[in-house]
């Protein structure tokens, strides 16, 4: 594919930005203040919506710009603010989560890495864009953000892991295609957003019957019923 | 433009139900709307049998004999849960379990939920298709928590969760299968146009849509509910408003498993080899065995009937796996009756509680000596789903079977005691409440009879005779998915 601007040093510094998004998933892994999750959450938007200002400098292709200030204007303004407002109005910005064994996590991540990098190297070599390299790294995210949710039992934490797979896949679109369509796009921006609404209303319907936003309370639903 | 006001009514009723707030006749008109939006659904599919597949508005909606009966039987069932949760929705308020603010919240996402289910099956556009199925479990969400309960509480949770992770790697396989497709159709929204899709299906780079298959089902399978994805779906099923109950099952699985299959077929055209087909077989006879043997420790008769629509949704995924023109006419008949047996046991289960109080099976009893025509219902509904002739879930699982037979043998055995089994315990379990002594009851307000029967009336239609049109178009959907 020809590119809008040649440039070698371009590239490296998308790849650069790559790197620096799958080091905010993994700190994301290790954090365990729910404000400071906050805070890795709108980098790795910053980051991701830089990346993408790049590619679309790199490719000339002018949806991409569009894209990036949307994500600039959602992943880092908008959602983490939400994200701040209700923590502070549910009175849990001072948060620390234990989490179990971070080194353990952590070797799983590595591993989670090499995985998402080997079942990218065919669909790289299929691909054209010149930031192919990093499919590798948008699938690494996105499973990372889902360990973040597993090892997560507070439902603030389990969000912000899921918000953060999004930005992996928005990540993995950019650099294997050069983002998706654009309606497509502003569709699934759209569902983000009410989905962000929606679990603010949750929040408060967890700590109203709850009393807590911990999950671990919830114990209820588990599947061993008596026999009749 | 047929498909305005098919989309347009119920994003309208929405709208207006949001608007009004919760008056006395908010469920009529909810139930009204719904039958409109039913009835211009009909003539859609009118257009669609006379005139073939119609692509419309700038190729954004395409409408053939695969989805054409998707979209009415959606809108139909809409309409039939409208009528049915009016009712319900009275005499719950009555036991003091809802309120005007929840009610209102309650129609409003109730019509976003099939606007959003429509969007999904009319769509040309496989982004689209993805993003409408995250915005009917957003649609929902809300409503499985709408008893404020503990339990409800978490099942919307685990609801809200598992789906969002489900469909996020949905929308990986979606990204992967425009990657391969843009390089043939160039950049742009028409990559990811089905019609245009369908065509250089042959051309789409192998390698790349098999990671994007196995992406995309177990994506869309985590709604399915098919095993080992399927733990929200009893949960969902079992502590939200029956109504919504009867909707997931009989809309939601539906419109999940026809993203699954559209991708399907795109994926069988590129690899020429039957692993798409391979792993929906593995996957569907997975849930069915999964499924029949939770069934074995259920108390809760919400949770039964939930376990049962995993089998249900099974048994319509391994057809679909096994191919042939026999098997998917199967697959497409036996998701069309079981949506129609499933929501109106659903309607019958619902209503049963509220005479009990409870949704625990031993402190249901004496169904036809309480309330006559609702226990029959119950009763002929279960006879429907266990695959009683002369129902229409006979005619499908028959045809299922005998195809299973011939192409793979050795799965012959697992269906058949897998079905037994589900026989033995819905059978006495539904015996035990529909049987024994009662005293007459009076309810708070008269149970919704008529969409029960109604259903129930459509499934031994079906199982004694399949109109032609209908025929004709489950032989056409059959043709193109292969």
């Amino acid at each position: 594919m020809t590119l809008a601007h040649e440039s070698p040093f371009g590239i490296e510094m998308v790849n650069l930005l790559g790197a620096f998004i799958l080091l905010v998933a993994f700190a994301m892994l290790a954090s365990r203040r729910t404000l400071s999750l906050i805070r890795l959450f709108a980098f790795q938007g910053f980051f991701l919506s830089a990346s993408i200002f790049l590619v679309a400098f790199l490719s000339g292709e002018t949806n991409l710009y569009y894209s990036a200030f949307f994500t600039l204007g959602l992943k880092v303004v908008l959602l983490p603010w939400i994200l701040r407002d209700l923590t502070r109005r549910l009175g849990i910005s001072q948060d620390i989560e234990a989490l179990v064994n971070v080194p353990v996590t952590m070797i799983i991540g590595i591993g989670i890495v090499v995985f998402s990098f080997s079942l990218a190297s065919p669909i790289l070599e299929a691909a054209s864009t010149v930031t192919r390299s990093l499919i590798g790294v948008g699938l690494a995210c996105v499973l990372l953000s889902f360990l973040v949710m597993i090892t997560r039992k507070k439902a603030m934490t389990q969000i912000i892991g899921f918000l953060a797979m999004e930005n992996g896949l928005l990540f993995s679109a950019t650099n294997a295609t050069y983002g998706m369509p654009m309606v497509v796009e502003l569709a699934i921006a759209l569902d983000v957003l009410i989905g962000a609404i929606i679990f603010g209303i949750f929040f408060f319907q967890i700590r109203e019957t709850f009393e807590s936003l911990d999950l671990k309370y919830f114990e209820k639903l588990k599947e061993d019923e008596e026999s009749c | 433009m047929l498909i305005l006001p098919v989309l347009g009514f119920p994003l309208f009723s929405a709208i207006i139900l949001a608007f009004t707030g919760h008056r006395s006749w908010a469920s009529r008109v909810n139930g009204a709307l719904s039958f409109v939006t039913f009835i211009a659904s009909l003539f859609l599919a009118r257009k669609v049998l006379t005139g073939g597949p119609i692509l419309l508005a700038n190729e954004t909606f395409y409408v053939d004999s695969f989805n054409v009966f998707l979209i009415s039987l959606t809108a139909f069932v809409g309409f039939t849960t409208a009528l049915f949760s009016g009712p319900y929705m009275k005499i719950e308020e009555k036991k003091g379990k809802v309120n005007p603010k929840v009610l209102r919240l309650y129609h409003s996402a109730y019509q976003v939920f099939l606007f959003t289910m429509l969007l999904a099956l009319l769509s040309n556009n496989l982004g689209i298709l993805w993003v409408a199925i995250e915005g009917a479990t957003l649609a929902t969400v809300l409503l499985v928590s709408l008893y404020r309960t503990r339990a409800s509480i978490e099942a919307a949770w685990k609801y809200f969760i598992l789906c969002g992770v489900g469909i996020s790697q949905a929308l990986f396989g979606t990204i992967l299968l425009y990657f391969a497709a843009e390089k043939i159709l160039g950049p742009g929204g028409e990559s990811l146009l089905w019609t245009h899709l369908y065509q250089i299906r042959f051309q789409l780079e192998p390698t790349v849509l098999k990671i994007a298959f196995v992406f995309l089902l177990v994506g869309y399978g985590t709604k399915v509910g098919l095993a080992p994805l399927h733990n929200w779906l009893p949960d969902a099923h079992a502590e939200g408003p029956t109504p919504i109950s009867a909707v997931l099952s009989g809309l939601l699985l539906n419109v999940a498993l026809y993203a699954l299959v559209r991708c399907k077929v795109l994926v069988d055209g590129a690899l020429h080899s039957p692993l798409a087909s391979e792993m929906m077989m593995g996957f569907g006879l997975l849930s069915i065995v999964i499924a029949v043997f939770s069934m074995l420790r259920r108390k809760d008769v919400k949770r039964l009937f939930a376990y049962s629509s995993i089998e249900h949704m099974g048994i319509a995924t391994f057809a679909f796996g096994l191919g042939g023109a026999l098997a998917t006419f199967a697959a497409l008949l036996h998701m069309t009756v079981h949506s129609l047996t499933k929501s109106s046991i659903f309607f019958s289960v619902g209503h049963a509680t509220q005479i009990s109080g409870t949704q625990q099976i031993p402190e249901i009893r004496g169904l036809i000596a309480r309330v006559p025509r609702l226990g029959w219902g119950l009763l002929l509904g279960s006879f429907a789903i266990l695959g009683m002739p002369p129902f229409g879930v006979f005619a499908s699982e028959f045809i299922v079977l005998s195809v299973a037979m011939k192409q793979s043998p050795w799965t012959t055995p697992i269906l058949l005691v897998s079905l037994a089994v589900a026989f033995g315990v819905i059978f006495f379990r539904v015996g035990g409440m529909v049987l024994g002594k009662g005293e007459k009851n009076t309810m708070e307000h008269p149970p919704a009879l008529f969409p029960i029967f109604l259903h129930l009336g459509l499934v031994l239609l079906l199982g004694l005779f399949i109109p032609p049109f209908l025929a004709h178009w489950y032989e056409q959907a059959a043709l193109l998915i292969g």
